[in-house]
């Protein structure tokens, strides 16, 4: 499958947080990642997708020095993450799927051995512990023991810890996998407002959602493999032109309408009657211009006018051919939405 | 958040290995993590609490009269051999515990932190040592409420813990060896144990050497803990330092040399 997009031209060497070309990682017979290629700019979120089991653990844990590849290279801000493993572990801060943090211990306590490990003063570090504390809204939980955390707070304070040395690349995988709607919003607003301080954010996550909210560009990784590259809109033109809905004011211009719509697009539409709304596939934007000179020309007055894009869901499909297997839900959203255009 | 927090230090030097004066740094942040999560759990120390005054008492009064004539006599043989056992049987727990430890999430982020990679393991045997001395003195304290007055002197018999506590420290790279490459705690256990009965019994801590057979005493002799025990016999019945000291602190140290960099080559390897 032909998926991968061209690049825009990107800039010089310098400004790549991440380049990692043919990473292979197997364990025993399974290549859990099999030839990843990333490229991720520095300065912006980058969004790495994919199923279960695709591989976006493992490849972040070689890109964070956790895990020797087999083969390939992979570069942080142009140290090699084997030959200098030590540097790169000074540039990034990881937060795993599995909140790593001690579950012994209290929040306090956790960060303060964090920062001393950093290389922080005793004052320093107790500092340190209380602003990121208050940062996260963790304060009052502070001296409370971890294993009375609820999922969102762990979540909060495994982000704060990997934020003490402030490292210019983040990686973050599945950062909200469990999280409730609300809490899964507030990191999002955490992870963007990161971004403005001028971190790097490679994160991974499962739900096509997030990376359509958080992220500029993304990378649909599937079976060990990048299958797709790009900005969100690219992958979403990749998959299929955007769609153009029109509603027309009068419902019984509807039949005139739709012919100058299927004359100057040169598409067929479909109509849905009692909606009075026609849909056509949107190859040419420029044409839209002509179709609306053209009804006004013949005096048809639109009561609404929309452009839809695809949807992240639709582009998973296309591109892996398998749709995501372990979401059920979306599944049965997805043959829904079949039968309502069938209907 | 607050932008204060997130500035970046530009000036930060970059450097692809960790100093000696850092690693120290990083071990003792470690062992106090460690002391932290003693402190947290104290139920740890049950068995540095009780195996200490259970075993002490089983021993002497078992094996008392049938070698030494009476438990008195026994006291300055059995104490140093009582020790020395309790306490090296104590350092399997590290092993254990390090493995448990390790299949935690923490572990990854110690991994991707720019530390001492040798910090993790030396951190948490370290603040084991608070083990091992909590069983040395519960140790000497049930020797003495039976009865048991060395004649060492209360400097001597303080050399002969230390000296107790450093080579169980030593020891215990071992057992981290094990906690590192076993899949499970329980097997770290099993290991250990296989490793340390024949060691600990097959000395000269609880039944003099002539007894054995002399195959057996030839296997005895050569034991680095019968060493220990004398060691420990010499320094607190006599206040004399002799041979034995020496070949304990070697073999000590060259059981950290070899098991050190092992423990430490096998942890990075581990995912």
């Amino acid at each position: 499958m032909n998926h991968i997009l061209k690049r825009g031209t990107g800039p010089g060497n310098g400004d790549w947080a991440v380049e990692a070309s043919g990473l292979v990682k197997a364990f025993g017979d399974n290549r859990a990642v099999d030839g990843v290629n990333l490229n991720v700019q520095t300065g912006t979120i980058y969004g790495v997708l994919g199923p279960n089991g695709a591989g976006k653990t493992t490849t972040i844990r070689m890109l964070a020095t956790l895990l020797r590849p087999d083969a390939g290279s992979a570069r942080i801000f142009g140290h090699d993450v084997v030959k200098e493993s030590q540097v790169v572990r000074q540039l990034i801060g990881v937060t795993g799927q599995y909140a790593s943090v001690d579950e012994s211990l209290s929040a306090t306590e956790n960060l303060i051995i964090f920062s001393r490990l950093l290389g922080l003063g005793r004052a320093e570090a107790r500092r340190k512990a209380a602003d990121l504390l208050e940062e996260f809204g963790l304060t009052e939980a502070a001296k409370r023991p971890l294993k009375n955390f609820s999922g969102g707070m762990r979540r909060r304070l495994d982000l704060a810890a990997s934020l003490i040395a402030q490292p210019p690349l983040i990686f973050l995988d599945e950062p909200t996998t469990g999280l409730d709607p609300r809490t899964r919003t507030q990191m999002w607003d955490t992870i963007r407002r990161l971004v403005k301080t001028g971190s790097t954010v490679l994160l991974t996550t499962q739900y096509l959602d997030e990376a359509d909210q958080l992220a500029d560009r993304i990378a649909v990784i599937d079976r060990g493999r990048v299958v797709a590259e790009g900005t969100v809109d690219e992958l979403k033109a990749s998959v299929g032109t955007s769609s153009l809905q029109l509603r027309v004011q009068n419902q019984q211009a509807i039949k005139e309408a739709r012919q100058i719509v299927e004359q100057v697009l040169k598409v067929r539409s479909n109509v849905s009657a009692e909606a009075g709304k026609i849909t056509a596939p949107m190859a040419d934007a420029d044409l839209v211009t002509d179709l609306l000179v053209a009804l006004r020309a013949a005096g048809i007055h639109l009561a609404e006018m929309s452009v839809q894009k695809p949807t992240l869901d639709e582009v998973f499909l296309t591109i892996t051919g398998h749709g995501v297997k372990e979401n059920e839900s979306m599944k049965s959203q997805k043959s829904n939405v079949v039968e309502e255009v069938r209907v | 958040m607050s932008s204060t927090s997130l500035k970046r230090e530009t000036s930060q030097q970059l450097k692809n290995y960790a100093g000696f004066s850092q690693t120290v740094r990083n071990s003792l942040t470690m062992a106090y993590r460690g002391l932290l999560k003693i402190r947290r759990t104290p139920e740890q120390l049950f068995d540095v609490t009780l195996q200490p005054i259970l075993f002490t008492l089983m021993f002497t009064y078992i094996f008392g009269g049938a070698i030494s004539g009476n438990v008195h006599n026994y006291l300055p043989v059995i104490i140093p051999g009582i020790l020395v056992q309790t306490v090296i049987t104590t350092s399997i727990v590290t092993g254990v515990q390090l493995r448990e430890d390790m299949d935690k999430g923490v572990f990854d982020r110690f991994k991707s932190l720019p530390i001492a990679r040798i910090a993790p393991l030396a951190g948490a045997l370290l603040a084991d040592t608070i083990r091992y001395a909590i069983a040395t003195v519960l140790t000497f304290v049930m020797g003495y409420i039976m009865g048991y007055r060395p004649d060492g002197g209360l400097g001597n018999v303080a050399i002969a813990g230390i000296l107790v506590i450093a080579c169980s420290w030593a020891i215990s790279w071992i057992f981290a060896f094990f906690g590192v490459i076993a899949r499970t705690a329980s097997s770290v256990q099993g290991i250990s144990m296989l490793v340390l009965f024949p060691l600990t019994f097959l000395s000269n801590a609880f039944v003099p050497v002539k007894t054995m057979p002399h195959w057996l005493q030839w296997f005895v002799n050569i034991n680095p803990i019968s060493h220990l025990v004398s060691a420990v016999r010499e320094l607190a019945n006599h206040g004399t330092v002799g041979g034995d000291l020496a070949i304990s602190l070697i073999g000590a140290g060259f059981i950290v040399a070899v098991f050190a960099p092992l423990t430490v080559r096998a942890y990075m390897r581990r995912t």
